[in-house]
């Protein structure tokens, strides 16, 4: 939309105006994740800018609130759990919902709609119903503050992300190369990991990427499903916003934000591979 | 597909596979088959999805009917008032009360009663005392007649609603949690009551949630518009860039945004102390941002945005811009050609995110239980109080269910305008 040169000075200064208010939104998204970072190098413990960090003076700055979260059992312990679980439930999550989006995308898949809609029900049910639900069902049958427990609620809050993804990567997927894969005399097993798994592996990896994330910033449910012994990293922080503030978990904040721009290159280029690969785009 | 080419075969007889099976039927088994195999594919995730996450929400909604607290632990006088006329005006007789005594102390005993003593304090306040103290007292009462030694105990037991509240709760099945739920009760005839105005408070609540996510809505249209209009039209190359500016807080985490904005809104926060320093407002005149509405406005608007700049975004990049472009040379200002030519043609994606922003906003619970203080906050907030504070699951399971009815017919009518297929992700 570059302005043409001969337009009114109306149109022109409307231009301007909506490019700033473009400019102040896009302020209001970035501002609060970038003025973490800062904030975190704060040397007393307050949420914002002391006058000493205004004037850059190098004693207004420390890094004691990282020391603090590197040393802390309570955060490393957090860690060690949300690496956990977070690992095991997006296991479960994608197989589980790779192989579903498999026979979801076959044409002969009976009650497809129907199936569809109840394996991504956990994205669209309320994390609070969920969370009370299987509160109340997990203590019944044991699983209630248990490492497995965590697990398997995060890899059913997962698999929705999978399905979606992998079935996206097989539209347009030629089924009759997998028939003539076994036509050429490969057992099912070789059919899968030389020509379906290549084909739809940007999809299976962005989905568990889905999963993953899913469960590493999931709070409510470990809030109700979990105790302190399965507290994760947004557990602590939840807990942490509560009762004591302190800074660490700005240095928290700033770790999870490197993550998280870490995790958008990779899903970004994963995605315009698959177009590539797919034809879809071109590149 | 055998039909039409059996008319090439000799007239009648069924065409035939190479080992002698008709072929119509030898393409069934291999249909069949084909969907067996898809099946099978999909049901390691159907079970698990049932058993882990279907199964719990349906426990759950039977917690907001189920009621057997009051007919397993006080059973004697359950089947004792059964004879019982509510309406009849006069009070039980005798064999009620010495059931009463009898329950009370096997109940004592075993631990029980306290149960049905919270049971039944959720109707009528003040349930619980009148139970653990006769409880404490009935252990010396060994002969009747009971009627008077319990009346003489605690006054409440010659009150006629003691009774009809024993009785109207002694079923398998009550409808309380759900009258509860929209501040509705049964009064002692049975008739169903509004509550008392000062005990008000779940319509209140889903009406306040209801007009916080549409303001979170609509703002998120108001600040998302703009934002995706000029992503889908300015070149590829700059669009792609400021694309991460939306991105970015997309792929982060709640809570550390949630945290960025404690950190921003507070009284002694950044924007407080940039307003001071700018000489807008006095120290002393600093701003409440946090722990009420305007914090969870703020902080849900900002978390929800890209929910809805995300599919304005696909919609207007498919607007073919050559359409502006004629509705100006046939001589419309810019203003009537946006209204009536570019505006009509984003509403579908206006509607995905409308919804879309509008369901995950109604069943927020994080937000707002951290930046939203009393005024803030949501449905979800009391149901996670009654199931982990107050301990009355019955209410919290009713509560949930209609906010589950309510996202649910939501999203049905996401499903119809958008279709759950074309759900893009990132």
């Amino acid at each position: 939309m570059a302005l043409p040169a001969h337009v009114e000075p109306l149109e022109r200064a409307w231009y301007y105006t909506f490019r700033v208010i473009c400019a102040l939104i896009f302020l209001f998204l970035i501002i609060p994740i970038l003025v973490v970072i800062p904030l975190s190098f704060n040397a007393l413990p307050y949420f914002t800018f002391t006058p000493e960090m205004l004037r850059f003076d190098p004693a207004g700055y420390s890094t004691k609130w990282y020391a603090d979260f590197f040393s802390n059992p309570n955060w490393q312990g957090a860690v060690r759990n949300s690496v956990i679980i977070a690992f095991f439930a997006t296991i479960i999550a994608t197989v589980l919902g790779t192989l579903a989006a498999l026979g979801l995308s076959r044409p002969e898949m009976p009650f497809k709609k129907a199936f569809m809609a109840l394996l991504i029900s956990p994205m669209i049910v309320p994390l609070i119903i969920s969370a009370a639900g299987m509160y109340f069902f997990y203590s019944r049958i044991g699983l209630a503050s248990t490492h497995i427990g965590v697990i398997i609620a995060h890899a059913a809050l997962g698999t929705p992300f999978v399905v979606i993804t992998v079935t996206a990567t097989l539209v347009g997927f030629d089924q009759s190369l997998i028939r003539a894969g076994l036509n050429l005399g490969g057992s099912p097993q070789t059919v899968f990991f030389k020509i379906i798994m290549p084909l739809i592996l940007p999809g299976v990896i962005s989905g568990a990427l889905f999963a993953f994330i899913t469960s590493f910033d999931e709070v409510v449910v470990v809030l109700f499903v979990g105790s302190y012994e399965q507290r994760t990293i947004p557990w602590a922080m939840f807990s942490g916003i509560r009762e004591q503030i302190s800074p660490t978990i700005l240095a928290v904040a700033t770790i999870l934000v490197l993550i998280s721009v870490l995790l958008l290159t990779t899903v970004e280029m994963l995605r315009r591979r698959s177009e590539r690969l797919r034809g879809l785009s071109p590149g | 597909m055998a039909a039409g080419t059996a008319g090439t075969n000799t007239e009648n007889a069924p065409l035939m596979t190479a080992d002698g099976v008709p072929l119509k039927q030898s393409l069934q088994r291999a249909l069949r088959q084909k969907r067996r195999g898809a099946f099978l594919l999909t049901l390691p995730l159907l079970v698990f999805i049932f058993i882990f996450f279907v199964a719990p929400i349906a426990d759950m909604m039977f917690r907001s009917i189920e009621n057997e607290v009051v007919g397993k632990y006080i059973p004697r006088t359950v089947a004792a008032l059964k004879d019982w006329d509510a309406t009849s005006g006069e009070l039980p007789d005798e064999k009620v009360f010495a059931a009463l005594v009898e329950d009370i102390k096997i109940g004592r005993k075993d631990r029980t009663i306290g149960k049905v003593a919270r049971r039944l304090n959720y109707e009528i306040a003040g349930m619980s005392s009148l139970f653990r103290s006769t409880a404490r007292r009935v252990a010396r009462l060994d002969e009747g007649p009971y009627k008077e030694a319990l009346i003489a105990i605690r006054p409440q037991w010659g009150e006629l609603e003691t009774w009809q509240l024993i009785q109207r709760e002694s079923g398998k099945y009550t409808a309380s949690y759900y009258l509860a739920a929209v501040d509705a009760r049964f009064d002692n005839a049975g008739n169903i009551v509004a509550q008392p105005e000062e005990r008000q408070i779940y319509t209140f609540l889903f009406g306040r949630t209801m007009a916080m996510s549409l303001s979170i809505t609509l703002l998120c249209i108001l600040l998302g518009f703009p934002i995706a209009y000029l992503l889908a039209t300015l070149p590829l190359r700059y669009a792609a860039l400021l694309m991460i500016l939306v991105l970015l807080p997309f792929w982060t985490s709640l809570l550390v945004r949630t945290t960025a904005w404690i950190a921003m809104l507070q009284q002694q926060g950044v924007i407080n102390d940039l307003l001071v320093l700018v000489g807008i407002i006095s120290d002393e005149g600093r701003l409440q941002l946090i722990h009420n509405k305007t914090g969870t406005l703020i902080a849900m608007t900002h978390i929800l945005l890209p929910f809805m700049i995300l599919p304005l975004y696909s919609v207007m990049k498919t607007i073919p811009p050559s359409y502006m472009r004629a509705a100006r040379s046939l001589g419309a200002t810019q203003a009537r050609a946006f209204i009536k030519v570019y505006l009509p043609q984003t509403l579908s994606g206006m509607g995905a995110g409308t919804i879309l922003v509008f369901i995950l906003s109604i069943g927020f619970y994080i937000t707002p239980a951290l930046v939203g203080g009393t005024s803030g906050t949501f449905i979800s907030n009391y149901i996670a109080d009654h199931v982990s504070t107050t301990l009355n699951w019955g209410l919290a399971a009713a509560l949930g269910v209609m906010l589950l009815a309510l996202v649910l017919a939501l999203y049905l009518i996401y499903d119809k305008a958008v279709g759950i297929d074309n759900m893009k992700l990132g």
